[in-house]
Formats: structure tokens, C-alpha cells, sequence
């Protein structure tokens, strides 16, 4: 082995003081604070536009049976199990829920919504919103929820004045058998 | 700019930090572990905060104003870290996958702790976004509604979540439950997630060096202090908040949402999920890597290896042997990395050995020790036989190089002898004495910069090695020696390595000038 005297460092430190370290320290943090400090607040954001409100469709609604209970024939009767030989035949799946909005007397929604579940013989539900200009404005909502009439079971026509930002909220009260706005 | 620019970019990056600041007090080396101490930040803070939420709709809002109304006061500095740190958390997750994916370590042995962490992303997601609707102001409301709305425009719920969010009376304490299941469950349910994604990978960090961990709680801490989070209002459904001070690290999905479409961000955020999900798998010209051998006859069951393995991919056994206690190495080739730092720690690796073959007690057979040994021989032989001897000859340097690290520059001198390793780890320290002995003038071991490793613990087992801190170590009399150096330099920073080289001659020719 050679023995040579010693001069320079070894490998180069995993930690580095000194001011360059410290002001490469303050900079490092203080653009991380700013990253933070800002993007947590800023820019600001307006989900609607200064003079809007917004209406709110929602309606969960269970249609009308999409036929009426039948009597079955002794025949029928004859084919099922003994424990299921029911007399009436109901049918489980139910009406479509059909909604339209207009406002200001034009259209701005027409949906309609298939009843849920396998046997399709849950509610339906729609959803909507639709951003409006706030002030005085005329509603006229229908909505049918029977396969087997041809104009809407229920309506309502109202006029509001909305206030910007304002929620409206058209919906259906299922125990008193009315379509209301809040 | 490619994008097969970015990972070189990222590496200029660290270099650049690690140059400034140290590798210890870089942050971007140590995201990981980082992110840990945001959630641990977040863990303690939201159990102060918990302990005074009232958990009812009607009483949340006032119990967390409350906390902001006396200024600085302890509720409201960790209601205000509480939030920074979880933008912090976000932000720092998010460096620390782009990180990973920039140097291509999602792969192979690397796909159990990508994929593992890439299932947390729901989670911290849910976690964060939850937070801001246990606090019911302004906020809250719109993200709850945006969330329900969002939730809803997936056909199989049936649409009606955001009907609870119609009117102040929808808002139910029941409801108001599931929020704090969300926000305290979810969390939860990340701690187990966390330990899982660590499973394996020996010594995972999950605690940053110290001056990182107090530099990033005091920036925190100011942040805190000078910027104290503020409710906005409490929630009222009658009406949207005509300007809202959003947090655009964790709710910027809102935004997009109601700019783009619900179908758009589930596209966005599912196809996101599955691609970082299938990216492990995609086939690629990168080859497995070869993994590590025992040879059962040359293992004593030391565990030096079991020890030092960074990927936890040896296991001790019953030796064939049957011996009484006898314990084998055994490697399971699924989480072997093929970094060969089990070599270098094995008993049974050292060159002095008089076999003609040198076999020990794990080799990778891709570069096993016994050829190592025979280029060393062989090139310190040839170095004898055509060097000049004449006086500014002053022997050979035999630079010992990490293939993941720096090189020497293409001009280096007839004076170096490289031998690359697969990682400085693989280096058995007795190596060094053994070329020393053999004609070698002097020693340069370039391990890559410490947590830059590729194999994550080579460098620093290397460097313990060396220093005489960890078994197998360097014996004491070469410790300080300065004709042996041990050099940190990344891939592309050769001139570290031309530099040692330099000052390594300057030495050597100073020894001999006074030897003269
Ligand atoms: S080669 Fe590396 S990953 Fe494989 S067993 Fe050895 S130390 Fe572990
Ligand atoms: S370090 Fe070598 S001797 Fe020790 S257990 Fe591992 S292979 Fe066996």
C-alpha cells in the first residue's frame, strides 16, 4: 500500500451549511408558503354570474302502475302453485315520470325519467339545474306520472321574482299530491 | 420540450437542490416521507379538532368558528394547519408519484408499492374532500352539493344524493354523520393503506431528516399564523355564495365539473386510475432485472444480507444442511431488485479467499464477484506491465462506479482503472485492500448521492461500510486513509467524479514528491 498524506475532503456532505444553504432554505420554504398560502384561497371562484339565480328540478316520484290489476282465469290459476293462486294480478312496473319546465313561456326542460329497479317499479327521480337571469320570471312546470293519460297530471304556474344567486327549488309533495316551489 | 426531456429535467432538478441545500434538506428527495409528516400533522391536529366539533348540522359551523374567533389561539393555529397540511399532503402526494414515475420506478419489483400507492389516491381524496363538509359554511355546502351532483351523474345510484342538499331542513344529522364517517373513517382506512404501500421496502422513511421536518412545520406553523383559515358564512341551501374562496388543491374538481361536465370528470378520474393502475404491466424493452443467487454451501446464515436486502426479498430458512440452527438465505424472485447490495454485505465475499473461483454466499449471476476479482487482477497486471515508470507515473487509481451513478469523462487518463458495479452496494469493502495490495495506488468509490440511490440504501450502506459504521466494514487502517475516497454523484455528474480523480493524482504526486 502507499501511503500518501491527506489534503482534500472526502465525499461531498449530505448536509451543507453556510449562508448559501440558508438562503437556498428561505427561498425553498418561502415558495412552498406562497404556493399554499395562495392556491388554498385564491383566485376566488363564482359559480354563478353576478345577476343569476339558480333553479333547482328535482323531483323523486314514484309513477301510476302502467296497468291496471287484473282478475286471472281458473286457468291461470290452474298453472301456479298452490301457495301463489292469487285472484288479481297486479302489475309491478309503473309509469315513466315526465317533466317539463318553461319559463317565461319557453321550454328550458323536458325530461323523462324510467322508473327504477329491476322490475322497474321504484321511483323515478330527475335532476336539473339551470342557471337563470335573476328577476321577475313566469313558471309553468307539468309532470306526468301515468303512462296511460294523455296530458300531465299535475301543474303549476307561477310567477317569482328571483333575487341574484337566489336558489329556486321545484320539487313535488308527495302527501299533498302537488307540484311546489321554494 | 419532449416529454422524454422530463425525467432529465427532474434529475437536474435534485442535483441542483442537493447542491444548495444538501441531499438531506433537499425536499424533493425526501417527498415521501414528507407527505408522512403532513398526515401525522393532520392526524394530530384533526383529533384537537375533533374533540371540539360539534357534530351536529346545526352546530358544527359555530363549534369550528369559534376556534378562529380568539386570534392565535391554539384551536385556531391547528384548524389553520389542519387545512395548509392537507394541501401540503395533496401537493407533496402528488410530487412524490410524478417522481417516482419521472425515474421509471413503477416496474418489476416496484409494481407492489405503485400500485398500493396508487389505490390511496381515492382515498385521500374522499379523506380531504370530506374535511371541508364537516365544517358546514359556504364552502362546505358547495362542495357537499358538487360532490352529490357529481355522485349522481353515475346512472346506478339513482340519482338522488343531492336532494339532501335542496333545502337547510335536507340536512340531517344523520346525514351529518356520514360526513364525520367519511372525514374520520377514511382517514383510517389510509393509516392501514399507508403501512401497506411500505410492506416492502426495508427502512422506509417515514420520518424526514430533521431539518427538513422542521423547516416544513415551521413554514406551516408561519403560514398558520399569518394566514389564519376563515369560515365563510355559515350554510345556507336557499342561496349559492356569490364568490368563494376555494381550495384549489383539493376542490378544484368542483370547478371543472361545473365548467365541463359530471360524465367528463368521472372520464377524467377514471381513465387517470386505470392507467396508473396498468402501467406496471405495460410491456416494456426493460428487462426483469437478474435476481440474486445462494449458494447454500457458502452461506453461514449470518443474515448480513437479510439485513441490508432495501426490498425485503430475502427470508431466513432451515439450511439443507439440517444443522441445528443453521439458517439459509432464500430470495423470493418476485421482490428481488437485482442490485446485488446483499453482496456486498455478505461474510463471505471477500477477494482474499485462495480459491480459484470465488464463489460466496450470494452472487448475482449477471456480474458475479469471481469475474470482479479477475478484471481487478487482471487489469492492475496489464497497468504494471505497459506503464512507463517514469517519474510522473504515479500507479494506478481503480475507480470502483455505481452503473446508476456518474462516470468519469471519456478522457480520463490511462492512470484509472473503472470497474462499474450495479450498485456501490454490491461492492464487498474488502475489495478496496485487496486492490490496494495488489498494486493498486489509490481507491475511488463513486456511489451515487445519498437517498438518490436507485437501489434506495447503497449509497448509505456503502458509505457506512466504509466509515467503519456497518458490517462488513473497511478495516480501520484504510478508514482515513487518503489514497482511499469514497465520491456522491448522480447520473450526469461526472465532473464530481473527474474532480475526485484530480485531487486523488495531486495527492498521490505530493506523497511522492516528498517521498523522493
Ligand atoms: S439483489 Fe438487492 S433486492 Fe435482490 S436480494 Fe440482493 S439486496 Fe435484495
Ligand atoms: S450474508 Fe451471505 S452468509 Fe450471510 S446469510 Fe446472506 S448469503 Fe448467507
Amino acid at each position: 500500500m502507499v501511503e500518501v498524506p491527506s489534503t482534500a475532503p472526502r465525499a461531498a456532505p449530505a448536509t451543507r451549511r453556510g449562508p448559501a444553504a440558508w438562503v437556498g432554505q428561505i427561498i425553498l420554504y418561502g415558495l412552498f408558503a406562497l404556493t399554499i398560502g395562495v392556491f388554498s384561497h385564491w383566485p376566488p371562484y363564482h359559480h354563478l354570474s353576478g345577476d343569476e339565480a339558480l333553479v333547482k328540478l328535482s323531483i323523486v316520484h314514484a309513477g301510476k302502475p302502467v296497468s291496471d290489476c287484473r282478475q286471472r282465469t281458473p286457468e291461470e290459476l290452474a298453472k301456479l302453485p298452490p301457495n301463489m293462486r292469487a285472484a288479481t294480478n297486479c302489475p309491478r312496473e309503473r309509469s315513466p315520470l315526465v317533466v317539463e319546465l318553461d319559463i317565461d313561456g319557453k321550454p328550458a326542460a323536458r325530461m323523462s325519467a324510467p322508473p327504477s329497479g329491476l322490475s322497474r317499479d321504484g321511483a323515478s327521480a330527475v335532476y336539473r339545474r339551470l342557471p337563470v337571469a335573476a328577476g321577475e320570471r313566469e313558471f309553468a312546470v307539468r309532470m306526468r306520472d301515468n303512462a296511460r293519460s294523455a296530458g300531465f297530471d299535475y301543474t303549476l304556474e307561477r310567477r317569482v321574482t328571483l333575487k341574484p344567486a337566489q336558489v329556486l327549488v321545484i320539487d313535488f309533495d308527495p302527501h299533498r299530491g302537488t307540484l311546489t316551489l321554494q | 420540450m419532449s416529454l422524454a426531456a422530463a425525467p432529465k429535467l427532474w434529475r437536474r432538478l435534485e442535483q441542483l437542490l442537493d447542491r444548495a441545500l444538501g441531499a438531506r434538506a433537499n425536499p424533493i428527495r425526501h417527498l415521501g416521507a414528507l407527505a408522512f409528516l403532513a398526515f401525522w400533522l393532520l392526524a394530530l391536529s384533526g383529533l384537537w379538532l375533533y374533540a371540539v366539533l360539534d357534530t351536529s348540522a346545526s352546530g358544527a359551523y359555530a363549534s369550528i368558528e369559534a376556534l378562529s374567533r380568539v386570534p392565535w389561539s391554539i384551536g385556531g393555529v391547528l384548524r389553520s394547519m389542519h387545512r395548509y397540511g392537507a394541501d401540503a399532503f395533496v401537493m407533496l402526494t402528488a410530487l412524490h408519484l410524478l417522481r417516482e414515475l419521472l425515474h421509471g420506478r413503477f416496474r418489476h419489483f416496484r409494481r407492489f408499492s405503485w400500485l398500493t400507492g396508487s389505490a390511496l389516491l381515492p382515498i385521500i381524496a374522499v379523506s380531504a374532500v370530506g374535511g371541508f363538509w364537516l365544517n358546514w359554511d359556504r364552502l362546505g355546502q358547495f362542495s357537499a352539493t358538487a360532490t352529490a351532483e357529481w355522485l349522481d351523474a353515475l346512472p346506478l345510484l339513482g340519482s338522488t344524493l343531492a336532494r339532501n342538499f335542496l333545502t337547510t331542513a335536507n340536512v340531517s344529522d344523520r346525514l351529518f354523520s356520514l360526513f364525520v364517517f367519511v372525514h374520520v373513517g377514511m382517514p383510517l382506512l389510509l393509516v392501514f393503506g399507508l403501512w401497506f404501500h411500505i410492506q416492502r421496502i426495508t427502512r422506509a422513511e417515514v420520518f424526514p431528516p430533521r431539518p427538513l421536518a422542521v423547516g416544513f412545520l415551521a413554514t406551516l406553523l408561519a403560514l398558520a399564523l399569518a394566514l389564519p383559515i376563515q369560515s365563510q358564512g355559515p350554510a345556507q341551501l336557499a342561496s349559492i355564495p356569490p364568490s368563494l374562496a376555494i381550495d384549489w388543491f383539493i376542490l378544484f374538481a368542483h370547478p371543472l365539473m361545473y365548467a365541463t361536465s359530471a360524465g367528463l370528470v368521472w372520464a377524467i378520474a377514471m381513465v387517470g386510475f386505470l392507467a396508473l393502475l396498468l402501467l406496471p404491466f405495460v410491456p416494456t424493452r426493460i428487462a426483469r432485472p437478474t435476481v440474486a443467487v445462494v449458494d447454500p454451501d457458502n452461506c453461514s446464515g449470518c443474515q448480513r444480507c437479510f439485513v441490508d436486502c432495501p426490498y425485503a426479498a430475502i427470508t431466513m430458512a432451515a439450511h439443507p444442511s439440517k444443522r441445528a440452527g443453521h439458517q439459509i438465505a432464500v430470495v423470493d424472485v418476485d421482490l428481488c431488485a437485482g442490485c446485488g447490495i446483499c453482496v456486498g454485505a455478505c461474510p463471505s465475499s471477500t477477494p482474499f479467499r485462495h480459491i480459484e473461483e470465488l464463489v460466496t454466499g450470494i452472487d448475482m449471476p449477471q456480474q458475479a464477484l469471481t469475474t470482479l476479482r479477475s478484471a481487478l487482477r487482471q487489469r492492475l497486471q496489464q497497468h504494471a506491465q505497459s506503464s512507463p515508470h517514469d517519474a510522473a507515473d504515479t500507479g494506478p487509481i481503480v475507480l470502483f462506479r455505481c452503473s446508476q451513478g456518474a462516470d468519469a469523462s471519456a478522457e480520463t487518463a490511462g492512470d484509472v482503472i473503472t470497474l462499474p458495479l450495479i450498485c456501490t452496494g454490491q461492492l464487498p469493502p474488502s475489495f478496496i485492500d485487496y486492490a490496494l495490495r495488489d498494486g493498486a495506488a489509490a481507491v475511488v468509490v463513486a456511489t451515487c448521492r445519498l437517498s438518490g440511490c436507485t437501489y434506495r440504501l447503497g449509497a448509505q450502506w456503502t458509505s457506512e461500510r466504509l466509515s467503519g459504521a456497518r458490517e462488513p466494514h473497511l478495516r480501520a487502517a484504510y478508514r482515513d486513509a487518503p489514497n482511499v475516497m469514497l465520491i456522491e454523484a448522480d447520473a450526469g455528474e461526472n465532473r464530481e467524479i473527474d474532480m475526485g480523480l484530480t485531487t486523488m493524482r495531486a495527492r498521490l504526486t505530493q506523497f511522492k514528491a516528498t517521498s523522493v
